[in-house]
């Protein structure tokens, strides 16, 4: 190579894979109830760097099937890879993208706020009410409510109750169904 | 009263059902699956399996000096026949020391099972002596694995494991199986005859309409292609490529795992393309129209930067993976199925063509480097390693299999080897092991029998990676030949040295021993050539002895391999020159 040389030469780098946030996709994945099953999803999606969101699992109505609730965040065909490497994964019956699809999404958290002046412990409840979330605790300075919803709602509560101060919460990641009666895992 | 003794009362009882143990359960399943060789190495949990060995000659026990020279032999073995490969290691380091081969067999998609003794059931997780989580280390290098944690699971297991890992795109799987699994006895009933697994169901027969539209672009194409990869020697298609490539005129360009699909003297044949390919085969992809993509996976080597491959073309993808389609590179029309069950179909509706003009340009190209080549090739005053390999070819005819070490002694094999005979290459290509040629030789050896020369051709670095198993050769008999392409260093990585890394040559300046005496002291004849006039006359030589041999090449140590493309750089601007 020459003297002087630049660029290419003596830059070489490969080229990166920037993940864009792209749009949320919803997948329902229906899988046999072995042991390890959850471990070689989630370490396949470690694997291809794609990215998980949130994630629910438990049982379903048929033994030895658990259904699979995630969230993910690309583009299109990154999602299409993501369904396509899901199938390669033994235990993996079926896999379903409800996000274009007319489905009932919901998420449930429970959040521990901060209530020790009587005006707040008053808006807290007022909140509460509107958003339909339930009151499981009531302490000398805090209160503890459950709210259950698509994600953007308890997106909302959490953000008019992070002015009182949230102490501690906990979110379950969204699960999902198709609307009508088609049924999401249909084998 | 006539008395049977003890081992003629075994075999009467052989395969019948019983309480049986483990062991003895799965040597009777591999059987049942053909199984006739297995490349292992014995350990303190999987003796209560090597005490039974016995009582199956049927299946023939290579012994190795390495683990990982197991699981490339197994992966040789897969490649040469498109049979299963089984290698075997003990628990702890026996199963870590398979890793590296069965990750390699996963990169090249080779049916691969790998039997593993794991620690008694009940010291599992507890660090006990030679334990390790082999199952928690293969989870992303094998398509699926599997401890067996109940004798009553294990011929199922077994039966799945093959089944996977041959069908389907082939690749390697892993059965981890604990000394008192091997011990305990079930009821067994045979090998069973069908499995079921819900989740695993490749297509194999291509759809209908998509080969419909495939075949009406490719009537439609003025410059088609033929990009072929190690999807046509899975489902051996060699006949069918043949017929579309000559009715329709397309030519054929292969990537390192496609190479011997298509005989490289054809007129059709251009060859390799990408980092090291031919020039012209990377120009013909760049002017096409049309790109028949089939059984490859658009890996970075061949398609150097993405921004700049294959724009002019519409591409269709012919994959038994449907994930391989669209994960790099957008494809117009996909087709997911067995290269060989497509083709069939395509090949009806695929009209016969003529292309004189769009050949008759790629010729012009292919005029562009063939100076370069020649000069390259007819220098005098030292062994042009081009030479050796372009000998080779010509001195074995078309009978012979080669593998290939890593190196730049890889990309002469691919450069300059003519190669006749289809499935006639096995070469680490995914994952580049260093150390992959003799072992994946002595592989392919046992599948292919005496009748097949088997040839390695390695480097000096590569080579000492396995060097060892010139004792299984010698000792299991196994009739490998052996070309060192002997530069005293680590060739390719000193190119990229010289030609991005300012010629700063850290660590790649290797010694050796004296190849020629190491061989001698294991047993295994051999000879050292320095000067080109001796070059047919040693291969011809060594290929004829009765017994494994070794020819050690001195060849110059400032050689580079070209074309090369920069990492990151476009496939049409290879440097020809350092």
């Amino acid at each position: 190579m020459g003297e002087g040389d630049t660029g290419i030469y003596k830059e070489a780098r490969m080229p990166t894979i920037t993940a864009k946030p792209g749009i949320k996709h919803t997948l329902v994945v229906l899988l046999e109830d072995e042991p390890g099953a959850l471990n070689r999803v989630v370490s396949m999606f470690r694997r291809r760097s794609f990215n998980i969101e949130s994630l629910s699992v438990g049982h379903t109505e048929e033994a030895n099937l658990s259904r699979m609730t995630l969230t993910v965040a690309g583009e299109d065909n990154e999602v299409e890879q993501m369904v396509k490497h899901l199938y390669k994964v033994l235990e993996v019956v079926k896999v379903t993208d409800v996000t274009a699809e007319q489905s009932i999404i919901r998420e449930m958290a429970l959040i521990k706020v901060t209530a020790d002046k009587p005006e707040s412990r008053a808006e807290i409840m007022q909140f509460a009410e509107i958003f339909k979330a339930r009151v499981l605790d009531v302490a000398p300075d805090s209160i503890t409510l459950e709210s259950t919803g698509p994600e953007d709602e308890v997106d909302r509560l959490f953000s008019l109750l992070r002015r009182y101060g949230i102490k501690e919460s906990v979110r379950t990641g969204s699960v999902a169904m198709l609307r009508g009666s088609s049924v999401a895992g249909a084998i | 009263m006539a008395t049977t003794t003890s081992t003629q009362q075994q075999a009467d009882v052989r395969f019948t059902q019983r309480e049986l143990d483990g062991a003895r359960i799965l040597c009777e399943c591999l059987i049942a699956e053909g199984v006739q060789v297995i490349f292992g190495y014995p350990g303190g949990v999987l003796l209560p399996l090597y005490h039974v060995f016995s009582e199956y000659p049927e299946i023939r026990h290579i012994l190795v000096r390495h683990e990982q020279a197991a699981a490339h032999a197994a992966d040789g073995y897969a490649r040469a026949t498109n049979k299963v490969g089984v290698c075997m290691g003990t628990s702890g380091p026996g199963a870590t020391n398979l890793v590296t081969g069965i990750a390699t067999a996963m990169m090249d998609s080779a049916p691969v099972v790998a039997l593993t003794g794991q620690v008694t059931r009940s010291l599992i997780g507890r660090d006990a002596f030679q334990e390790t989580d082999i199952t928690g280390i293969t989870l992303p290098i094998t398509k699926h694995n599997w401890l067996v944690m109940d004798t009553a699971d294990l011929a199922t297991t077994v039966k799945k494991a093959f089944h996977i890992a041959g069908t389907g795109r082939p690749g390697p799987v892993l059965v981890d199986i604990p000394k008192d699994v091997f011990t305990s006895k079930t009821y067994f009933t045979g090998y069973p005859t069908e499995i079921k697994m819900r989740g695993y169901n490749p297509t194999v027969f291509g759809h209908a309409r998509q080969i419909k539209q495939a075949a009406k672009l490719i009537n439609e194409a003025q410059r088609p292609v033929l990009l072929v990869g190690h999807g046509v020697t899975t489902s051996e298609a060699y006949n069918e490529l043949m017929e579309l490539a000559e009715r329709a005129e397309i030519p054929v360009i292969s990537t390192l795992q496609g190479l011997s699909s298509f005989p490289t003297a054809h007129p059709l044949s251009l060859g390799m393309p990408g980092m090291h390919g031919n020039l012209h085969a990377n120009h013909a992809i760049n002017e096409s129209d049309v790109l028949i993509a089939m059984g490859m996976r658009f890996d970075d080597r061949v398609t150097g930067n993405l921004k700049s491959f294959a724009r002019n073309c519409k591409i269709i993808h012919i994959d038994i993976d449907p994930a391989e389609i669209g994960k790099n590179v957008p494809v117009h029309i996909p087709i997911v199925g067995d290269v060989k069950k497509i083709l069939q179909v395509l090949n009806l509706h695929v009209n016969a063509a003529k292309h004189t003009e769009w050949l008759e340009k790629i010729t012009h190209w292919r005029g562009k480097d063939a100076a370069r080549r020649d000069n390259e090739m007819a220098r005098l005053g030292v062994l042009p390693p081009q030479f050796i390999i372009k000998t080779l070819g010509e001195v074995l005819g078309g009978d012979a299999v080669i593998t290939t070490d890593v190196g730049q002694h890889q990309m002469y094999v691919a450069q300059h080897f003519n190669f006749r005979k289809a499935n006639s290459l096995i070469s680490s290509g995914g994952l580049g092991t260093m150390g992959f040629g003799l072992p994946s030789a002595m592989g392919a050896k046992m599948a292919l029998g005496e009748n097949v020369p088997v040839w390695t051709v390695t480097g000096d670095g590569g080579f000492q990676m396995n060097m060892q198993e010139l004792a299984t050769c010698v000792q299991e008999k196994i009739n490998v030949k052996i070309a060192i392409l002997n530069n005293g260093v680590l060739g390719m990585i000193r190119q990229w040295q010289q030609v991005f890394y300012d010629g700063r040559y850290h660590s790649t300046p290797i010694t050796g021993p004296d190849f020629v005496k190491l061989a001698e002291a294991f047993g295994v004849r051999a000879w050292r050539v320095t000067h080109r006039d001796e070059v047919a006359r040693t291969i011809q030589e060594a290929n004829d002895w009765d017994g494994p041999t070794l020819i050690d090449f001195i060849i110059p140590q400032g050689e580079n391999v070209f074309p090369m493309v920069p990492p990151g750089g476009s496939n049409l601007d290879a440097i020809t020159e350092a």
